[in-house]
């Protein structure tokens, strides 16, 4: 029933394979266990940096696999998502069954299964192995976290387990790294051996299941012979019949010939008279077959200690104190990001600053100079001031994960969430969303479900991040009239601030809640969350995963911002005018200094003008018109669209002067100067709030829109996005400078 | 028949059925909700809604309308 690698492989095993023979060939494992199992921390001790990410084709499941070298055996392991059983109801979570099976193109079956299990709760943990087994595999068990088990007064013998499944039981301690060789021997003497487990005390399908199981087989063996030219293995049948509304039955569905009928036929010939669900058949099953396995291999203590898990979240789910804990921590992850992120992001600015003024300064004038000094050092720059953000706050949020108390803020907050259709695991990402949409979209991973998970990414923009902040702070201190509102309490700015802060809000909500009831549509997924026990998070765990999200950030993200940042300057460069800007090599220097830059200023707006990006401008100047916006405005927004950020440098360099990030206040006065074609003053509250709003809801963040297609694997989803968000903006902007008009404001 | 959403806060029970099908009575059963076995109510969160149980030697949160389909009888 087990097909061998040579086979199966649809991609040559290794180059030796072909004249040394499959002994050679690299060992393949795939690693599988419950989350806050430990299986990462495992992974990581077995692998050190020795991995590599990329995607499975057509799901959002990362594909992540490592190599290590046990005594010249070379052996792949291949991390699968953490699961709580096979069973799968949709393609993201069949990877798995997949995967296990070599079912995925361009993966070979992998040759042995390493099953991370934690100890102290040893029987949800094997329900897990149970299907595994089935799956005919080799399987080597890590038996995790037995100091907590210990702690908590489970015994766990590894030798009795290990003699009743069949298989090495070895006790480890990822954190520490405590039965890591161990493990390695283990994998390496499965690889010479590679026979598959099969226990002693053996797990049957229960009579109704296996008979289920048989019709189904005979049932559809035409149709899925002549559609997949090969039989379904047991465990796929097993999958089709139980998992009701599942993936396994989708894919079966799908094919011609009599398949609905015999899948009907097959489970009223499983189900009998009785009235119990097959999967809780199942489930009874296979738990009863655990049963057998743990007696006499684990031993209890008759006093179950009071557990520290029990103790700290006595306090942190309680009424008041859980919440004062928990704002009190949203308060520290905001104050980290703005107190500590923001020195590194001026430093990272001022160096990327440094280079391209040295660039500048080594090259003659002319479109490569331009090219390397804004188009690319620009680029870059935009995508390495990201870096602290996304580093500082994933490390925030990996220590709350590895904690355990990312599953007590979705506990307190899943109430609220529920509200608008989503759950309380969405709510940790959409808050990330205020410092950075880029990191936030990357913690939505924690989301399970599909459905939500894409409508939390998808809304996620929407939330006020802090790039939006500079635009914000000009535009309102230069137009929002200094007065207190409410009986002089509350500044009229400020208040303005708040409603772009609540103007996000509402909106990304709103979204979603429509989201959820169209589009993203489904039956409510379940929400059984397992509340972790507390732990000290391992801080190699946490430094490797800060490496590997920035590297990803880098690679997949960077690129598509560096390009589209090159773009943008092409648009702004081309065609070049040959009127030669006033002292070349000073106009850096005469730039920053902002005296006796007039001129060269002026050469610039003019060569702004005339370039594609502001003959664009002023094409679309007609579509911005019912916005209050003219075409300067227009250019500056276009031009803003890779990185929002970028538009008070643009607005700087339309109105004429110098480095507007170093004179905000400069900018403000042009701004206020700025006067239309008829004498008329340009920004008026209107047009300033028509700006302001537009910027709140518009997707203006190519890092963003790259790390959504990353994140789904898929470019439609990454520009529903952008195109949404931008509809948005506009229909908003048009509302509120119309609005604002007829009211007089 | 009394359901899991009922229990108080301290009191045990055992599980003797799911009212639930598809993929939330499947979601249960694999994570330990079948006939026979122990589950104890820990608490309610702040706002009333979900609940912490715990089953099997491990803490899991599930809502009051997850539990609801889940039938119990004196432990």
């Amino acid at each position: 029933m087990l097909r061998s690698s040579v086979e199966d492989g649809s991609e040559p095993a290794s180059r030796a394979g072909a004249t040394n023979g499959a002994a050679h060939a690299p060992l393949r494992v795939a690693v599988v266990g419950n989350p806050n199992a430990g299986k990462s921390t495992l992974f990581n001790a077995l692998t050190g940096l020795a991995q590599r990410v990329g995607n499975y084709p057509g799901v959002t499941v990362e594909k992540k696999s490592g190599v290590l070298e046990v005594a010249g055996r070379r052996i792949e392991l291949i991390d699968l998502p953490g699961t709580y059983s096979l069973a799968a109801h949709s393609p993201d979570e069949m990877v798995a069954v997949d995967l296990l099976l070599g079912h995925v193109k361009g993966e070979r079956a992998p040759d042995a299964v390493l099953a991370v299990v934690d100890a102290s709760n040893l029987e949800r943990n094997l329900y897990l192995l149970s299907q595994v087994v089935d799956l005919g595999l080799p399987v080597v068990v890590a038996l995790n976290m037995s100091d907590v088990a210990e702690r908590r007064g489970i015994h766990v013998d590894a030798e009795q387990l290990a003699a009743r499944l069949g298989a090495p039981v070895v006790p480890t301690r990822a954190n520490r790294g405590a039965g890591v060789d161990r493990l390695r021997e283990a994998l390496r003497a499965v690889a010479d051996t590679r026979a598959p487990t099969r226990p002693p005390v053996a797990y049957a399908l229960p009579d109704p299941l296996a008979q289920g199981v048989a019709a189904l087989r005979s049932g559809v063996a035409a149709p899925v012979r002549a559609a997949l030219g090969r039989d379904l293995h047991e465990f796929e049948l097993l999958r089709a019949l139980v998992d009701e509304e599942g993936h396994a039955e989708a894919r079966l569905r799908a094919l011609d010939g009599g398949v609905a009928e015999a899948l009907a036929a097959s489970r009223a010939r499983a189900r009998g008279p009785s009235t119990v669900p097959l999967s809780a058949l199942e489930a009874q099953s296979r738990y009863r077959w655990i049963r057998q396995l743990v007696t006499g291999c684990v031993r209890r203590d008759e006093r179950m200690p009071t557990t520290w898990t029990d103790r700290i979240d006595r306090v942190l789910t309680h009424k008041i104190s859980g919440t004062l804990v928990f704002a009190g921590a949203m308060l520290v992850l905001f104050e980290s990001i703005f107190a500590w992120a923001a020195p590194a992001q001026d430093a990272l600015e001022t160096a990327m600053g440094w280079v391209g003024g040295a660039i500048g300064a080594w090259m003659p004038e002319g479109a490569l100079r331009s090219l390397l000094v804004d188009g690319v050092v620009g680029g870059v720059g935009s995508v390495v001031a990201f870096l602290p953000q996304i580093l500082l706050l994933f490390l925030f949020l990996g220590i709350l994960e590895d904690c355990g108390y990312m599953a007590r803020a979705a506990f307190l907050m899943d109430k609220v969430m529920a509200s608008v259709g989503l759950s309380g695991k969405s709510f940790i990402p959409m808050l990330s969303g205020f410092a950075c949409a880029v990191p936030a979209v990357m913690a939505t991973r924690v989301i399970e479900n599909r459905r939500d998970r894409l409508a939390t990414m998808l809304v996620t923009p929407l939330m006020t991040c802090s790039a939006r902040l500079p635009v914000y702070a000009v535009m309102i201190s230069a137009f929002v009239p200094q007065r207190s509102v409410l009986g002089g309490w509350v500044r009229l700015s400020a208040l303005t601030l708040l409603s772009l802060y609540l103007l996000g809000i509402v909106t990304a909500v709103a979204m979603a809640f429509l989201l959820k009831r169209t589009l993203l549509r489904g039956p409510a997924p379940p929400f059984v969350m397992e509340l972790p026990t507390y732990k000290v998070p391992s801080l190699r765990t946490l430094l490797q995963r800060l490496r590997e999200r920035a590297v990803a950030f880098l690679a997949r993200a960077g690129t598509v911002i560096l390009a589209m940042s090159i773009v943008v300057w092409a648009l702004a460069y081309f065609p070049h005018g040959e009127r030669p800007a006033a002292a070349p090599t000073e106009s850096h220097a005469a730039a920053t200094t902002g005296a006796g830059a007039g001129e060269d200023v002026a050469a610039r707006a003019a060569q702004l003008e005339g370039s594609a990006l502001g003959r664009v401008g002023h094409a679309l100047e007609p579509v911005f018109r019912p916005l209050g916006w003219d075409w300067r405005i227009t250019v500056a927004t276009l031009a803003s669209f890779p990185a929002r950020e970028v538009v008070v440098a643009t607005l700087g360099t339309i109105f004429n002067l110098g480095d507007a990030e170093d004179d905000p206040e400069g900018l403000e006065r042009a701004l206020a100067k700025a006067r239309r074609a008829d004498g008329s003053p340009l920004f008026t509250l209107p047009v300033a709030l028509s700006v302001m709003v537009f910027f709140a809801l518009c997707c203006q963040c190519g890092a963003t829109v790259a790390t959504i297609r990353r994140e789904t694997n898929s470019w439609g989803w990454a520009w529903f996005t952008f195109g949404y968000m931008t509809l948005l903006a506009y229909g908003a902007s048009l509302l509120v400078f119309q609005g604002s008009r007829w009211f007089g404001a | 028949m009394r359901t899991l959403d009922q229990l108080r806060p301290g009191m045990s029970a055992r599980v003797v059925r799911l009212a639930a099908r598809g993929a939330i009575g499947q979601r249960l059963s694999d994570m330990g909700f079948v006939e026979g076995t122990a589950v104890k109510l820990i608490r309610a969160a702040p706002l009333g809604d979900p609940l912490e149980v715990e089953i099997q030697d491990y803490l899991l949160s599930l809502r009051r309308a997850e539990a609801h389909l889940v039938e119990i009888s004196d432990a």
